[in-house]
């Protein structure tokens, strides 16, 4: 006889399951393959908390270290493989014969932004060369919280690339995967706690959109909005409320490993320094 | 026992104090203006069809310089319309390096006519001629000078991708620094190959009509740069409009939000340049004197309608007594008045609003506690005028710690340690500048990386220029404008 289990979330470095108690079966073919979390508000908010504590935390690492560590989820990843298959099949998801590129898909996303952790400030950033007597540089900065609303669509190698877009430039994120990739959360989650990443900086929450839409784009210390999901009017209308404390929304953009997804996420800041002796 | 040392100290300067008074010097070059002004649509000065027109006065005395046109829905129709046009035709038509040249031709023209323009800024916003003339009109050339060259090599600012105008920009911008913001809008714009519509504030749209005339004299392709003019109902009608493709704006926070939540049901692009709260944080280890100027440019530059103004000072506890000292002597020596006149420092309020706005926001801040000071200075019998002053020592959530006022009002308060300034500098929902005085550079770059802040000016400040990105964390906006960066939200990438 199969044991079901409940698909725990991950936030705060923890496997979580919705405060409210809410679980939903996941049915494929008319079975129930296991029973999966509905995040509430106050999930979110929860998430949110930590993702802040953690902000400050991740962005303090070195860039050569934030490097090492998305690095290190690649060969978290490439570890699981079997296991990352083997559920994308049972959740049939994915066609059986491509179930290993897909898994490689998602390796190679987190080596793509290992990569960029410690470049995209020299490409994005620099001198300023002002007509007086002044060093002037430009360098980027994480913007803080970013929350995150995945396709509807299950895309494995899509999602990390989601997450690795934001956390890359020193941002923490709440993820708040959709119904059909709702099964990933728990080995998503197991990736990122044992890749030295800290607790908090990835909070990954399974869920509707349209129970979170208005929590997230009210919250205040959410700093900006990743929209991947397809539901214009969810977009047009989170936009619209997002207004209190300026958030930044990036949204309906399906470019994939792209150095305009990590600059979206980062803050410009210009420091003048007089020059003379 | 000391502080008894210091009183008498003080009372035998103060004694020795003498002032030097100054010879009227004002500006004597005669700048002509119409009686009436009309919006600028496809190339040419068309008369509202709103048949309406409002009084552009000056502020400094309180006459009446021109009528402007009151624009309505259809005027921003028609200069939208022209956009349009221009942008499906000629102007995309041209190579990068063609739209390159109109813009150099453009920024020499404005060199050339910047005496002109001085004063007509001047005439019109209050701003002493000093600053209109050596610092916005260089700065207007500079910007369309620095973009221009940007034109033919848009493939740079996404490094790795392509890039393409974006189509009609709509650009509302305010009264602090009508030409100069006209330029931080239009040169960026226009590098990028967009065609724009631009909406000068009402109480300023003078200098951007002249330029509607630059443009005409450049031979730039007609409705590639339109300019309507009017008040808050105009600049809806353009941030309405289906056919504007992205909005750029320059102005209060409210308001910024107000557009951001209409343009948000929309696929518009947005470039918001908000409010400031800015803190300029003094070390006791900082060359104090520098940073007594580095204070007064700070917040009475252009009677402290600045965005960015340092209004918040917060200075080391140890040296708060010398910096207030200094700071009060220094003060002293502004001086008000004139904006005509050469040696005037602090110029009019732009308007008899924002006048009445200042005296508001400081009869409040006098109501809630703390100590005021204000220069005794002799203010001009008519015009809008006010000293400059600063409240010291007002609880973090004043009135006057945390809202802007726009206006030449400082607010001291003082910390112990370089994490509580720090605390202290971000306890505030705006983000757009901040200044570090102190004399140790790893200080610095420590203090200016934990500052949420888009500029940082350390040992300095309120310094701009066309190659350095500008713009706000949080509430103060988002988007930059300036440099490599400026060039970013008037392109899509591909």
């Amino acid at each position: 006889m199969d044991v079901l289990k409940t698909i725990k979330m991950f936030a705060g470095g923890a496997f979580i399951r919705s405060e409210s108690g809410a679980t939903v079966p996941y049915i494929v073919e008319g079975e129930e393959l296991a029973r999966v979390c509905v995040a509430s508000k106050k999930d979110f908010r929860n998430a949110v908390t930590s993702a802040k504590t953690a902000q400050s935390v991740w962005a303090a690492k070195s860039s050569y270290n934030r490097s090492q560590i998305l690095y290190r989820m690649a060969e978290m990843t490439q570890g699981r493989e079997t296991e990352l298959m083997n559920l994308m099949m049972a959740s049939e998801l994915v066609e059986e014969a491509n179930v290993g590129e897909e898994v490689q898909k998602a390796v190679d996303t987190f080596v793509y932004y290992a990569g960029w952790c410690d470049k995209y400030q020299q490409v994005m950033g620099g001198l300023n060369p002002v007509a007086g007597p002044y060093h002037n540089f430009t360098a980027p900065e994480a913007v803080g919280v970013v929350s995150l609303v995945t396709s509807e669509k299950f895309n494995l190698s899509q999602i990390v690339d989601n997450i690795c877009s934001i956390i890359c430039g020193g941002n923490s994120v709440v993820a708040v995967l959709s119904p059909e990739s709702s099964i990933f959360v728990s080995i998503l989650g197991e990736i990122f706690h044992t890749s030295d990443l800290p607790s908090g900086v990835v909070n990954l929450l399974s869920g509707k959109i349209e129970d979170l839409a208005t929590v997230m784009a009210e919250h205040m210390e959410v700093n900006s909005i990743s929209f991947q999901n397809e539901n214009e009017t969810i977009y047009f209308d989170m936009r619209s409320r997002s207004i209190d404390n300026m958030k930044r929304i990036i949204g309906l953009n399906q470019n994939s490993r792209s150095l305009e997804l990590i600059t979206a996420f980062v803050e410009q800041k210009t420091v003048w320094h007089p020059i003379g002796v | 026992m000391t502080k008894k040392k210091t009183k008498t100290k003080t009372k035998s300067k103060t004694k020795k104090t003498f002032k030097f008074e100054y010879d009227a010097a004002p500006e004597s070059f005669k700048v002509e203006i119409e009686e009436k002004y009309y919006n600028f649509i496809g190339g040419e000065f068309v008369k509202p069809k709103s048949g309406k027109y409002f009084d552009t006065v000056n502020p400094a005395t309180g006459k009446v310089l021109s009528k402007i046109a009151l624009s309505n829905e259809q005027d921003v129709d028609a200069a939208v319309k022209a956009a349009k046009k221009a942008f499906e035709g000629e102007w995309s038509n041209l190579s990068g390096l063609e739209r390159g040249k109109y813009l150099f031709r453009i920024a020499r023209i404005i060199q050339e006519r910047s005496r002109e323009l001085a004063v007509l800024e001047t005439l019109d916003g209050g701003k002493p001629i000093k600053e209109s003339r050596d610092v916005d009109l260089p700065l207007v050339a500079q910007h369309f000078f620095y973009n221009a060259g940007w034109a033919d090599k848009l493939e740079y600012v996404m490094p790795g991708k392509e890039v393409a105008p974006i189509g009609v920009c709509g650009q509302i911008i305010p009264w602090n620094f009508p030409l100069l913001m006209l330029a931080w809008k239009i040169a960026p714009a226009l590098a990028a190959g967009n065609t724009v519509v631009l909406k000068p504030a009402e109480q300023t749209s003078l200098t951007a009509l002249r330029f509607a005339d630059i443009c005409y004299e450049a031979g730039l392709p007609a409705g590639v740069v339109n300019i309507v003019t009017g008040a808050g109902e105009t600049g809806a009608a353009l941030v309405e409009h289906k056919d504007v493709n992205k909005i750029a704006f320059t102005g209060s926070t409210d308001i910024g939000k107000l557009i951001a939540k209409n343009a948000g049901k929309t696929k518009k692009k947005l470039t918001m340049e908000l409010g400031g709260k800015s803190a300029n944080i003094v070390f006791a280890d900082a060359a104090i004197d520098q940073a007594v100027e580095g204070i007064v440019s700070g917040i009475f530059f252009n009677q402290g309608h600045v965005c960015c103004a340092g209004s918040r000072l917060l200075v080391e506890e140890s040296i708060k007594d010398v910096v207030i000292k200094k700071l009060k002597k220094r003060m002293k020596q502004i001086r008000v008045g004139d904006p005509l006149d050469k040696n005037t420092d602090l110029g009019a309020i732009n308007s008899k609003d924002q006048l009445k706005k200042i005296k508001d926001l400081v009869k409040q801040g006098q109501k809630e506690g703390g100590e005021f000071w204000q220069v005794e200075s002799e203010l001009p019998p008519r015009g809008n005028f006010f000293a400059p002053c600063f409240f010291v020592d007002q609880s973090a959530s004043s009135t006057i710690s945390r809202e802007e006022v726009f206006g030449p009002v400082l607010s001291i308060s003082t910390f112990r340690t370089p994490d509580e300034a720090i605390t202290k500098a971000n306890d505030t929902n705006y983000g757009l500048a901040a200044g570090i005085w102190s004399e140790k550079v790893s200080k610095v770059h420590e203090v200016a990386s934990k500052l949420k802040a888009g500029v940082i000016w350390a040992n300095t400040y309120n310094k701009f220029d066309a190659a350095s990105p500008f713009g706000g964390f949080k509430e103060s906006g988002y988007g930059r404008e300036g440099g490599r960066h400026g060039l970013l939200p008037y392109l899509e990438v591909k």
